[in-house]
């Protein structure tokens, strides 16, 4: 159980990026966090990542404080965020550098077969294309076994052919191993695709404006009668947070709708 | 299934191609214009030595300034059996290999530590920089007083040649790391020297072989210089007693001996910085230079 109580980010520059923010996510449990850009939830990440402190407020894993990254929390950035002058195999060994070298080895192989990236295990990152540089950073979130599962837009930055496929890579992954997993988007229909709940963010400052748990059976499918309602729900709902918080700023809001659409 | 063989396929991936063509042996037309473009480049310096040796064999002039070729490799030649050139190259690469090492060691530990630390930074480059803008063959004289006027005197000049590029590049690349891969070590809770070692310094790792390079080639200049101020071996030396003896085909064997010992062992660094470096993904990093 991974639980947020009231937490408040307020930046050096006197900018409040989140403000009264609580939510409590259950072990093993989809929550996938929708929000126009600036609604603070790369914020959010990070601070459950343990990356940036709060300035007010509490985070708790297991009933234990979050001070600082730990092990029990993968990370998957935006970007792959690959070190260039590894292997892939040694990239993703750096997740687990801790444990002797035998058990190291098998671990990698064993995670990149499930990633399906064994045959490019000796490569380096610039041989790689994006969908498999992702892939490769989950691989080295994965290898340490976390508990919950951070993915800050992990796939932003695709094609739409190769964002299906790794999404529904994601859920067979999360099936196996079903850690806590909380992904950030600005996708409704990715938001849609993997969640068990999705909370819709408030700008300025990032709040929780809704929360809906969804109910749709799996595998989902994108042309679904049902899919396509809760789309638009949620479309409307996330338009609404934006308007809401940007009155001042029209054509900003139609920007974020086109976005969400995706 | 489908999709995953298409996933898992490595990139027919251009930049790749680039580099195994420049690994694959050139073809004869590219050696044919390699051969041309050196040729091109020696016309005017061998047409000179030419018309010298000529005009100097015809007795049109006196090569007691400015001795032939010919007459240098003969001086090279006589030193070459003697064993004294072999003393003097000895001599003179035992010091650059030394003041480049001592210089390397400093140079990497205190710019690490002060591209790390911003509390060292404020402490250290303030005087390290006042102490750079001062020439170093300047502290000449306050290094024989200090170290005697041998070897030790001669090897912390080169060290003090060696250490500043290498301090600056190193200090300042590390402070411009990505973030975001400082960020990746942080979320796997790295400590400060995991941190260093495993992201910041393979990171400045290009910057940082270049600056070894930048710093060997300041070590064979103040070889010389640390030559001049008095040894009984070295090539240094061997420039000076060419000069005091009238010789000047021993000035100018020296000098080529310089160039060559100079491009060998540059030559190497670059052979180390290409293997380490092969996993750089720059413009032109897989094309091969010279």
């Amino acid at each position: 159980m991974l639980e947020i109580r009231k937490i408040q980010k307020r930046y050096p520059n006197d900018f409040l990026a989140l403000a009264d923010f609580s939510l409590s996510v259950k072990q093993g449990e989809i929550l996938v966090i929708v929000g126009g850009s600036g609604c603070g939830k790369s914020t959010l990440l990070r601070l459950i990542a343990g990356l940036d402190q709060p300035t007010a407020g509490s985070i708790s894993l297991d009933g234990t404080p979050v001070l600082g990254p730990r092990p029990e929390i993968g990370v998957v950035f935006q970007e792959p965020r690959l070190m260039p002058w590894l292997t892939i195999a040694k990239n993703v060994a750096f997740g687990i550098r801790h444990l002797p070298a035998e058990e190291q080895r098998q671990r990698v192989a064993q995670v990149l077969k499930r990633v399906g990236l064994s045959s490019l295990a000796e490569r380096w990152p610039k041989e790689l294309s994006g969908g498999q540089a992702q892939r490769v950073a989950l691989a080295r979130a994965l290898v340490g076994q976390p508990e919950v599962l951070l993915m800050d837009e992990p796939y932003s930055a695709l094609d739409a052919l190769t964002r299906h496929d790794l999404q529904e890579h994601l859920l067979s992954l999360w099936v196996d191993q079903q850690p806590t997993l909380i992904l950030v988007t600005h996708d409704i229909e990715e938001a849609l695709f993997l969640a068990d709940q999705v909370v819709v963010l408030q700008s300025q400052p990032g709040r929780v404006k809704s929360s809906f748990p969804i109910h749709l059976e799996r595998p989902r499918q994108r042309e679904d009668t049902l899919f396509l309602q809760w789309r638009s729900r949620l479309l409307k709902e996330l338009d609404h947070a934006n308007r809401v918080s940007e009155t001042s700023s029209g054509p900003v809001t139609r920007q974020h709708q086109t976005t969400a659409v995706g | 299934m489908s999709r995953e063989s298409t996933l898992d396929r490595p990139l027919p991936n251009s930049q790749l191609e680039r580099q195994n063509d420049a690994l694959a042996p050139p073809s004869i037309n590219q050696w044919k214009r390699t051969g041309e473009t050196w040729l091109v480049g020696l016309l005017l310096p061998a047409t000179l030595a030419l018309g010298w040796e000529i005009s100097v064999a015809q007795g049109w002039s006196d090569d007691r300034l400015l001795p032939t070729v010919s007459t240098i490799l003969v001086a090279l030649w006589e030193l070459f059996q003697s064993g004294e050139l072999l003393t003097h190259v000895a001599n003179t690469l035992q010091r650059v290999l030394l003041g480049f090492v001592f210089g390397t060691l400093a140079g990497t530990v205190l710019g690490s530590l002060s591209g790390y630390w911003p509390l060292v930074r404020r402490l250290l480059d303030p005087t390290l920089q006042a102490l750079r803008s001062i020439p170093s063959i300047a502290w000449v004289p306050m290094f024989i007083l200090w170290f005697g006027i041998f070897e030790t005197s001669k090897v912390v000049l080169i060290a003090v040649g060696v250490f500043f590029p290498i301090y600056l590049s190193l200090s300042d690349a590390l402070r411009n790391v990505d973030r975001k891969l400082v960020e990746v070590g942080q979320s796997f809770r790295f400590r400060h020297h995991e941190l260093i070692l495993r992201i910041l310094l393979p990171a400045t790792l290009p910057t940082y072989l270049v600056s070894l390079r930048t710093g060997l080639g300041l070590g064979w200049m103040f070889v010389v210089a640390a030559e001049f101020m008095g040894a009984e071996y070295g090539l240094g030396y061997l420039l000076i007693d060419g000069q005091q003896t009238g010789r000047p085909a021993v000035i100018l064997g020296a000098i080529v001996a310089f160039a060559l010992l100079g491009k060998l062992t540059d030559w190497f660094l670059a052979i180390l910085a290409r293997r380490w470096l092969r996993w750089q993904d720059g413009f032109q990093s897989g094309v091969e230079h010279a």
